[in-house]
């Protein structure tokens, strides 16, 4: 593991709007430098994507870019991140995609130069290897196609790549809906690692040749599947709150392999990241509503560099067509927060800390992330001498900090949940010593079917 | 000496070990398999979903009881395959064209069998031409489609209506995905609909006239 201390050591330096390693756009925003930017997702309406279609579709992303930056420079926003996050049908054919892409970077200069407005675009290619069954995660035409993205985006002038990787998804859902601390153990800090090792070598590759960002992934697909089962009451909020600490060990590896950031806006776990790299982060919260559900709308925004909303369709809504309803309240909770730090510290320390302590003793989710408890995580993190034991220290760290604040007082815990505390201590007590001893172990007990081992660099076991 | 009442419990509280012991025994009393499925598991399950529906346990609680009956079942279904007696109701479900998501598919799945409904599933990304070669192969009456991406629901439309046009115009047809609304089931053509894993057996149900 690289990192071996953190950027970020005191709670009370990790706030929105700073980061110690603030990234700069072409157009001249500082993300981390200060303030905090709005950054704008969207998504179609019910449109089956297919070449024919490419008219209509390329009509709503023009709608989309012009109104919102027309907004956002109506309001007078000092900056903003649009994400162009792929549907999976634009990764597959790049061509379809980077139509979008080029729409999208069109309507930033045409914004720029009418406005003045400084924008940019990060473009996130979704990750469609798991389209055959087993993935395949390391080659093929999905694999081949994502690269292409990647590297025409850049090409192109997306500043900032990204992506939600999907390596160890195979086995998380099931660990997952099972309450299984050690397969999710497995998926994440054992193939979630090792996928982001082999895929993140490759995009830093890819932007390094562009002179662009590799920005940073997210363990959307881990966390915050867990986020949605535990708001749907499907599983604990408890176990959703270890899970998160868990994901930040995985997307970690991402910096380690040189991505800069600003960390992807649906990955919860970016604040543990922030401490530990001082990279830029992206998050979302009550402005995302509109995309999925989450106990933590205030609090994620307290350490925030870019303020998202995740996704929404172009529909219109009264006010006007949904991704520039959108912008305007991206736009408005940055001015508020920005007004309270350019107050100076103290008033930022206190819109902080009030953004946190709304949400923060109402759900272990929340609690996990406050700034106190990201720090916690991130030392254990890097402390910790291998991801395997860094997932389990991280596991234990959240545990204990769910313990404390809720035996204090300080957080709610639903009765029927008390017992999985326990339940976690118990399993975190029954893990192996060694990486290699657990490796040995789950290879016996995984579904063979779901993966491929040598896709991970996993050894095939001998009664396969 | 144990009763078919112990078997209940076993599920409900999924205790495979006890449920492992437990069927060869009551097998071995001479309770038929049928009223094994009918009086304790079935029964169990349904008291597991109602627990699940009115947010008591987890998912995780209610797939220990899912794989306690799965135990029993891999006892009882031979043997009652050889006595004649397939399941009521046989349901076909996959996630459609283009869509991965199956979380909430397989809750759908999982409920179903938990009342007794033999259940195959085709897993995701189904084209319609799969599913119309499953509903010849299996014969079903119901087939559920999930789709969670706006970009899928077309697919969703489109798998309905080729089922149709295939001359299926019997089997009912239920749909469901965080996107999907009872207007859209009816707008589509869909039999039925249902918003949640705990109401789509009453779904189903309701969609069978049972
Ligand atoms: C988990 C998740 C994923 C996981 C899926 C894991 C899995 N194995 O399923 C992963 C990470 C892989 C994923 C990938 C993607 N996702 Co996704 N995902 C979600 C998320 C967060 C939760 C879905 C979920 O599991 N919910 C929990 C289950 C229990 O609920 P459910 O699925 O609704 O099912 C219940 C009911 O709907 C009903 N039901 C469901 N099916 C059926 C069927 C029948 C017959 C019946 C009766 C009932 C029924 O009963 C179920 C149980 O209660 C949603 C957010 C949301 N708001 O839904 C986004 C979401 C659906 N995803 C989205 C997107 C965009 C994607 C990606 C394209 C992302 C990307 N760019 O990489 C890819 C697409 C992959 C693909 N081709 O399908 C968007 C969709 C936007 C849009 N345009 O529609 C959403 C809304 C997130 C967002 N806000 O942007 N996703």
């Amino acid at each position: 593991m690289k990192y071996k201390t953190l950027a970020i050591a005191d709670p009370a330096k990790l706030i929105y709007g700073v980061a110690p390693r603030p990234i700069e756009t072409r157009h001249g925003m500082r993300i981390g430098g200060g303030l905090i930017y709005p950054e704008l997702n969207f998504t179609l309406p019910d449109i089956n994507i297919r070449k024919e279609a490419m008219p209509e579709i390329a009509r709503h992303y023009k709608q989309i870019v012009t109104e919102a930056l027309e907004r956002a420079a109506e309001l007078e926003a000092p900056g903003v991140m649009l994400e162009f996050e792929t549907l999976p049908p634009m990764t597959e054919h790049p061509a379809l995609g980077m139509e979008v892409v080029n729409i999208l970077l069109e309507g930033i200069e045409r914004a720029h130069d009418k406005y003045g407005l400084k924008a940019t675009l990060r473009c996130t290619p979704n990750d469609n290897r798991e389209f055959v069954r087993p993935p395949l995660m390391r080659s093929g035409r999905y694999w081949d196609a994502m690269l292409e993205l990647f590297d025409q985006s850049a090409a192109a002038g997306a500043e900032f790549l990204s992506i939600e990787s999907v390596g160890g998804k195979e086995l998380h859902d099931d660990a997952l809906v099972n309450g299984d601390l050690r397969a999710v153990l497995f998926s994440l800090c054992v193939m979630g690692v090792r996928d982001m090792q082999f895929i993140w070598d490759h995009i830093v590759a890819i932007a390094a040749k562009h002179g662009v960002h590799a920005a940073g992934d997210t363990a959307c697909g881990f966390g915050n599947t867990a986020m949605v089962l535990a708001e749907r009451k499907m599983i604990p909020r408890v176990f959703a709150a270890v899970v998160r600490a868990v994901t930040a060990v995985r997307s970690l590896v991402a910096y380690e392999c040189g991505a800069v950031g600003p960390g992807k806006d649906c990955g919860y776990e970016n604040p543990v990241l922030k401490a530990i790299t001082g990279c830029p982060m992206s998050m979302e919260g009550k402005t995302a509503a509109c995309a999925h559900l989450s106990p933590m709308g205030n609090l994620a925004a307290a350490t925030a560099d870019l303020w998202s909303n995740e996704s929404v369709q172009n529909i219109k809504l009264l006010g006007g067509m949904a991704p520039t309803c959108y912008m305007e309240q991206l736009v408005y909770d940055c001015r508020l927060m920005n007004t309270a730090s350019a107050e100076g510290e103290a008033s930022a320390l206190k819109m902080r800390d009030w953004l946190v302590k709304s949400d923060a003793g109402l759900d272990p989710q929340a609690m996990i992330l406050t700034p106190e408890s990201s720090v916690a995580i991130a030392h254990a993190i890097v402390e910790s001498p291998s991801y395997y034991a860094a997932g389990i220290a991280a596991a234990r760290a959240a545990v204990k900090i769910l313990r404390e604040t809720s035996e204090s007082g300080c957080l709610r815990i639903d009765s029927r949940e008390a017992g999985w505390l326990d339940r976690m201590d118990d399993e975190l007590d029954d893990m192996p010593d060694t990486e290699d001893a657990f490796i040995g172990e789950m290879m016996e007990e995984v579904d063979l079917e779901k993966f491929t081992p040598a896709d991970y660099g996993l050894p095939t076991p001998v009664s396969a | 000496m144990s009763t078919i009442e112990d078997l209940k419990t076993a599920v409900i509280n999924g205790r495979r070990k006890d449920v492992k012991t437990l069927v060869p025994e009551l097998l071995e009393s001479g309770i038929e398999p049928a009223a094994l499925l009918s009086q304790a598991l079935i029964p169990a399950m349904g008291v597991v979903g109602e627990r699940f529906k009115k947010n008591e346990i987890f998912v995780p609680e209610m797939l220990v009881s899912a794989r306690a009956m799965k135990e029993a079942m891999s006892v009882l279904e031979p043997k009652l395959l050889e006595a004649g007696i397939r399941p009521e109701h046989t349901a076909l479900i996959g996630t459609v064209e283009g869509d991965l998501h199956d979380i909430g598919k397989n809750l759908v799945a999982t409920m179903w069998k938990g009342a007794g409904f033999d259940v195959v599933d085709l897993g995701v990304n189904v084209p319609a031409a799969r599913f119309i070669e499953a509903i010849e192969e299996h014969e079903p009456h119901i087939v559920g489609l999930s789709a969670l991406l706006t970009t899928t629901m077309p697919a969703m439309r489109d798998t309905v209506a080729a089922i149709r046009d295939a001359g299926h115009t019997s089997v009912k047809l239920l749909v469901g995905g965080a996107p999907i609304t009872q207007s859209y089931a009816d707008e589509i053509g869909a039999d039925g609909y249902s918003r949640d894993a705990a109401s789509a057996v009453d779904a189903a149900k309701a969609a069978l006239g049972v």
